[in-house]
């Protein structure tokens, strides 16, 4: 593998089902993770609801989302940025998410963005 | 500069396809050099050399083959996002006992690692999505 390192960031809009999105950028996260570069994920839009416990995927034939998301600490994806507005909009309280997150203002979320040499959005 | 292009919508259902071909075009008629166009998500179908678009369409899959037959670029198709959506080469055709397969020539099947390592690889990752 490669010693260059670049910083990448993948930017979640989508909602968790409805859509391949969630799953394909999670699947290019844990990719980025395998490669050892530096990781954040950044979950705006509808993708805050991604974030949710207790997803009944199945009920639609899909799978869940949620285990997935668990697997983010297994790989060491611990750079979680949630779009604050985001959250406040769909009457969703941070304490409603049991992962471990950063919220970020659109300041914020304009200097993350700043910081990376690739930015892949879903 | 070194770029790579990403291609997660579907061809002919948006416009991410196409836009990326003549972005692609510019980019290589100013003298950067692209390391990657990579295929994900619906974006697989361009790989699809079964597409038989009106005479008076482009003919998204058969101009991009042309472009890198041109530019000696590497085209990859997302191997998972691809047999999913029914895109197989000969190999993942014998794999999943399919009658056929339809990958287009010029391309080929890969993991998402080649995503990641044209990102490593290049200075700048365009995405073109839905």
């Amino acid at each position: 593998m490669s010693d260059t390192k670049k910083s990448f960031l993948i930017i979640n809009r989508k909602a968790p089902y409805g859509s391949s999105a969630a799953r394909d950028a999670l699947d290019v996260a844990l990719t980025i993770s395998v490669f050892e570069q530096p990781l954040s994920l950044l979950f705006m839009d509808d993708a805050v609801l991604q974030l949710l416990p207790d997803h009944q995927a199945t009920l639609i034939g899909q799978k869940n989302l949620s285990a997935n998301l668990s697997m983010l600490e297994m790989y060491d994806i611990d750079q979680l940025y949630v779009c604050q507005q985001a959250l406040s909009l769909r009457g969703i309280r941070p304490d409603d998410i049991t992962l471990n997150i950063t919220l970020l203002d659109s300041q914020g979320i304009a200097s993350l963005i700043k910081q990376q040499d690739h930015v892949l959005s879903f | 500069m070194i770029f790579s292009i990403v291609i997660t919508g579907a061809p002919y259902s948006s416009q991410a396809s196409a836009s990326a071909l003549q972005f692609s075009r510019s980019v290589l008629k100013l003298g950067h050099s692209i390391h990657r166009v990579f295929f994900y998500a619906d974006g697989v179908h361009s790989g699809s050399a079964l597409a038989a678009p009106p005479q008076d369409e482009t003919n998204i899959p058969l101009e991009w083959a042309a472009l890198a037959r041109e530019h000696q670029l590497d085209l990859v198709v997302c191997i998972a996002a691809a047999v999913r959506r029914g895109v197989l080469d000969e190999g993942e055709a014998r794999r999943y006992e399919k009658s056929g397969h339809n990958l287009a020539s010029g391309f080929t099947l890969s993991g998402l690692g080649q995503l990641v390592e044209a990102g490593i690889v290049s200075d700048r990752v365009v995405t073109f999505g839905v």
